[in-house]
C-alpha cells in the first residue's frame, strides 16, 4: 500500500467512524458504558474533593460567613479588603523575597549536585541516597529539628559549630533580617534531594556521543557541561524551575512552624496570610477574604504559568 | 467488557463506593441505647499519669450514667486550630473556649443552647452571675459552663533561683524587682533567661494586655454609649514595652529565643531555659499534665501592680460549651459530663475529695490556684476539702495566694480581642528582636487596624 492510498483509506473512513462516534448506542455498543464506570470513582473523587471545593471557594471568595450561620454575599468587598491591609504588600515582598533566594540557592545547587554526581564513576547509588534522604524525613520533623539547630544561644547546634571557627553566635530565625534566609536554606535541604534525582534521570538520556565529540573539538569540562548538558536538560530545566516557582510562591511549612510569620511579621508569606485571615480569629475567620486571596495567587500563577510556557516554547523551538 | 453481568458488578462497586464516601460524615451520637460523647478534657501529650487520672474520673462517670458513654480525646484550645476544627466541623462534643470568646460564639449560633439542661444542675442557682455572664447570650440563655479562672501571675522555677543565690520564699514584688532578679539569674546561671514573655499566635499581645493592665493602662476604651475606642497607643502600654527593652537590650536577661507560644514558653519553662515567665495562676497544672514538670520546684507569685486605682490584674478563664450540631440528648449529657468533671468538684464535698484523691493518685496538680467561681467562701471551703490532699508544696504559692485577693481584677479587653491580641504579637516581636524599634508608629499601626475592624461591626 502506497501512501497515497493510505491517506485516501484515511480520509475515507474520518466522516463515518465521526458519525459513529455521536451515536449513543453504538457508543454505549463500543463499551462506553464500562468507561463511564471505571471513570466514576474517579470522576467522584475528584468532584467532591478537587471540583467542588474549588467551585465553592470562589463562591465564597465574593461571601461573608462563619460557616455555620447562613452567607452573606459582599461583593468585591473581599477583594477590596486585601488590597487596603498593608500585610498584603508585606506578604508579596517576603513570598518575592523567599523565591528569589530559592531561586538562587535552590535552583543551581541541585543541578551542580547532579552533574558532578554523574560524573562520579563508583558509588553513585550511595551518593543519590544521601542526596535523597531529606526528602524521606517527614517535611515538619525536620523542620522541628532545624528548629532545634537554629537555637540562637551559643550552645545551639549551629551556633556551636560556627563557634569551632571562631564565629559570634548568630540569630537565626530570632531577627527579621536573618529569618528568611535560614527559612531558605532549610527548605533547599529539604527539597533537593527530589530534584537532583530529576536531574540525573535526565542526565541520564544525553548522548555520550555528544561529550566525545565535544572533547574532540577541545571543549573543557565547563565547555561540555555549557554547550552539552544545560542544552540537552534544557526542558526539564524549564519545568523544575517553573514548579520552583510555583510551590515557592506557595511556601507555608517553613514561615507557619519556624516563626509564624514573625520576627515582627518578617517571614509572613501570601499562604501564611491566607491562613491568618481565615485561622487567627478564633471567633470566626475572614473566610471570605482567605478564599479571595488564595483565587487571585491561583489566577496569579496561572497566568504566569502561560506566559512562561509560552516564552519558554519559543525559546525550546529555536 | 461489555457484558451486563460485569456492567452490574462495577455499579455495584462504585455505588458501595458512594456509600462509604457519604458515609464518613455521619454520626448518630447515639448507639446500642447509649448516648455517645465526645469530651475533651486533656492537652494533647498529657503524661501517662495524666491519661489515667483521667481515665479513672471517665469510668467513675460512665459507671454512674450508664446511659452515657463518654470518651475523651486531647484537645488544646488554641485560636487558629479552634477556628479550623470549627469551620471543619471537627470539634468534640464538649470542648473548652476561653472567656473572651464564649459570648460571641453563642450569639453567632455557633454553641448549643444549654440553658434547659443547666437549670437542672444542682448548683444552678450558686453560680457568680458576673461570671456565669461571660457563658450567657444577648438572649439571656446560658451556652456553656465556666471553669477555672484564673489570675495572670509570675510563675518562677525554684531551683533556679537557688542556684543564682536568690532566696525562692522572697519572689519579686515590683517589675523593678523581677528586672535585677532576672538580671542575676541571667549572670549566675549561663544559658537561662531570667525572664520571658511569650510573642506567638496571640499570646504576646494577650501579654502585652496584662502588662498595660497591671500599669494602670486600657488597650480598649468603651465610651458611655459603648462605643469601643482602641487605645493601645498609650503611656502605660509604652512604659511595659519600655520596660522589656530593658531587660532585653539593656540588661540581656531574657535569653536568645523570643518567639515563644503558650505551650512554647511552657516547655521552655519546664526544661529549665526560663527562670521566670508570665503566666496564668494555674498553669501548674498544665506544666504537670503535658510537661511532667516537679511541682517542688515550681512557684508563683502575684504580677507587680503599679500604684493608683486603675492599675488591675488581667484575669480570664475558659467555659465548658457543646457543639452545636448535637442531639437534646448529647446536649443533656454533655451538661451532665461538665457538671461531674467540672462544677461538681468545687462545689460538693465528697465530688471534690473523690476528684482530689484521683488526681494525686495520678501525680496530677491537685491545688493549682485558681479563682472562685461561685463566691470567695464557697471558694475557700473546697480547699479545706482538698487539702489533704495538697500536691503542690503550699509554701510554693502563698506569694500568690497571700495576694490575689488585694488585687484589683480586670476583665480583657472586650472587642475584638483575639485580632488585638493578633495585632499586638509584632509590636512585642519587634522590642525583643530590634533595639531600634519604632514602637509609636506600630502603636498607632494596631490602633488603626483593630479599629477598622470595630467600626465594621457598628455598620
Amino acid at each position: 500500500m502506497t501512501v497515497d492510498t493510505a491517506v485516501k483509506q484515511h480520509v475515507a473512513a474520518r466522516p463515518e467512524r465521526q458519525k459513529r462516534r455521536h451515536n449513543p448506542i453504538t457508543w454505549v455498543q463500543r463499551g462506553g458504558l464500562t468507561t463511564l464506570f471505571f471513570l466514576l470513582p474517579l470522576l467522584i473523587i475528584f468532584g467532591v474533593f478537587s471540583w467542588t471545593p474549588i467551585v465553592e471557594s470562589v463562591v465564597m471568595s465574593f461571601q461573608k460567613t462563619n460557616l455555620v450561620t447562613p452567607a452573606v454575599f459582599v461583593g468585591w468587598d473581599n477583594f477590596v479588603a486585601i488590597f487596603q491591609d498593608p500585610l498584603f504588600w508585606v506578604a508579596i515582598r517576603n513570598t518575592g523575597y523567599f523565591a528569589l533566594l530559592a531561586l538562587l540557592f535552590g535552583y543551581p545547587i541541585p543541578l551542580i549536585a547532579a552533574v558532578l554526581m554523574s560524573e562520579v564513576k563508583r558509588m553513585k547509588g550511595f551518593y543519590s541516597v544521601l542526596a535523597y534522604l531529606p526528602v524521606i524525613i517527614p517535611p515538619v520533623v525536620s523542620v522541628l529539628l532545624w528548629k532545634i539547630f537554629y537555637d540562637a544561644s551559643a550552645t545551639g547546634v549551629f551556633n556551636a559549630i560556627l563557634g569551632w571557627v571562631g564565629i559570634p553566635p548568630q540569630p537565626w530565625i530570632q531577627d527579621a533580617a536573618t529569618a528568611m534566609p535560614s527559612l531558605v536554606l532549610e527548605a533547599t535541604w529539604a527539597g533537593a534531594g527530589g530534584t537532583i534525582i530529576i536531574y540525573l534521570a535526565a542526565l541520564t538520556s544525553v548522548s555520550p556521543d555528544l561529550y566525545d565529540a565535544a572533547e574532540v573539538d577541545g571543549a573543557s569540562i565547563w565547555g561540555k557541561i555549557w554547550h552539552v548538558t544545560l542544552p540537552q536538560l534544557r526542558g526539564i530545566l524549564f519545568i523544575t524551575l517553573i514548579l520552583q516557582i510555583i510551590a515557592t510562591a506557595q511556601v507555608f511549612l517553613q514561615p507557619f512552624l519556624f516563626t509564624g510569620g514573625g520576627p515582627v511579621n518578617s517571614t509572613t508569606t501570601i499562604l501564611l496570610l491566607i491562613y491568618q485571615y481565615a485561622f487567627t480569629n478564633s471567633l470566626g475567620g475572614a473566610y471570605g477574604q482567605a478564599t479571595a486571596l488564595s483565587l487571585m495567587l491561583a489566577v496569579f500563577l496561572a497566568i504566569l504559568s502561560i506566559v512562561y510556557f509560552r516564552v519558554t516554547a519559543r525559546w525550546s523551538d529555536n | 467488557m461489555k457484558s451486563p453481568g460485569k456492567i452490574a458488578v462495577l455499579a455495584t462497586v462504585a455505588l458501595v463506593g458512594v456509600g462509604i464516601l457519604s458515609g464518613c460524615s455521619s454520626s448518630s451520637g447515639s448507639g446500642g441505647g447509649k448516648v455517645n460523647l465526645v469530651v475533651a478534657p486533656v492537652l494533647p501529650g498529657a503524661t501517662a499519669d495524666a491519661l489515667t487520672a483521667l481515665h479513672q474520673r471517665v469510668q467513675q462517670f460512665n459507671k454512674e450514667n450508664p446511659d452515657i458513654n463518654v470518651k475523651a480525646v486531647e484537645y488544646q484550645w488554641t485560636a487558629p486550630t479552634f477556628t479550623a476544627e470549627l469551620a471543619g466541623g471537627t470539634l468534640p462534643d464538649v470542648f473548652n473556649v476561653p472567656f473572651t470568646d464564649s459570648k460571641t460564639l453563642a450569639n453567632s449560633g455557633q454553641l448549643a443552647d444549654i440553658t434547659k439542661d443547666f437549670k437542672k444542675t444542682s448548683t444552678a442557682d450558686k453560680w457568680n452571675k458576673n461570671v456565669l455572664d461571660v457563658a450567657t447570650g444577648s438572649n439571656g440563655h446560658v451556652y456553656g459552663i465556666p471553669w477555672g479562672p484564673y489570675a495572670m501571675a509570675l510563675s518562677y522555677n525554684r531551683d533556679i533561683f537557688k542556684q543564682a543565690g536568690l532566696d525562692p520564699d522572697k519572689p519579686p514584688t515590683t517589675l523593678d524587682e523581677i528586672q535585677q532578679d532576672a538580671k542575676i539569674i541571667s549572670q549566675k546561671v549561663p544559658g537561662v533567661a531570667g525572664y520571658m514573655q511569650m510573642t506567638e499566635g496571640g499570646t504576646g499581645g494577650w501579654e502585652l494586655a496584662t502588662l498595660t493592665q497591671a500599669l494602670g493602662g486600657r488597650l480598649e476604651k468603651v465610651g458611655s454609649d459603648g462605643k469601643v475606642t482602641v487605645t493601645t497607643d498609650n503611656a502605660q502600654t509604652k512604659a511595659g514595652l519600655d520596660w522589656l527593652k530593658t531587660l532585653r537590650w539593656g540588661d540581656n536577661s531574657m535569653g536568645s529565643n523570643f518567639l515563644f507560644d503558650w505551650s512554647g514558653i511552657n516547655q521552655a519553662f519546664a526544661s529549665g531555659k526560663v527562670a521566670m515567665y508570665m503566666s496564668g495562676s494555674d498553669v501548674i497544672g498544665s506544666l504537670m499534665q503535658a510537661n511532667g514538670f516537679d511541682q517542688n520546684k515550681y512557684g508563683v507569685a502575684t504580677f507587680p501592680l503599679a500604684s493608683g486605682s486603675d492599675a488591675g490584674i488581667l484575669s480570664g478563664g475558659n467555659v465548658d460549651v457543646v457543639n452545636v450540631k448535637d442531639s437534646a440528648a448529647q446536649i443533656a449529657a454533655a451538661v451532665k459530663w461538665i457538671d461531674f468533671y467540672r462544677t461538681g468538684p468545687t462545689a460538693d464535698k465528697t465530688a471534690a475529695i473523690n476528684n482530689a484523691k484521683t488526681l494525686a493518685k495520678g501525680k496530677q496538680a491537685v491545688n493549682a490556684p485558681t479563682l472562685p467561681v461561685f463566691d470567695k467562701a464557697t471558694w475557700e471551703q473546697n480547699q479545706a476539702w482538698i487539702k489533704p490532699y495538697d500536691n503542690i508544696p503550699v509554701g510554693n504559692l502563698t506569694p500568690f495566694t497571700d495576694g490575689i485577693f488585694n488585687q484589683k481584677i480586670v476583665p480583657e479587653p472586650p472587642a475584638h480581642t483575639q485580632d488585638l491580641y493578633a495585632a499586638l504579637d509584632p509590636v512585642v516581636q519587634a522590642v525583643l528582636t530590634n533595639k531600634n524599634a519604632d514602637v509609636d508608629t506600630l502603636l498607632k499601626g494596631v490602633d488603626t487596624k483593630v479599629q477598622a475592624l470595630v467600626d465594621a461591626d457598628s455598620k
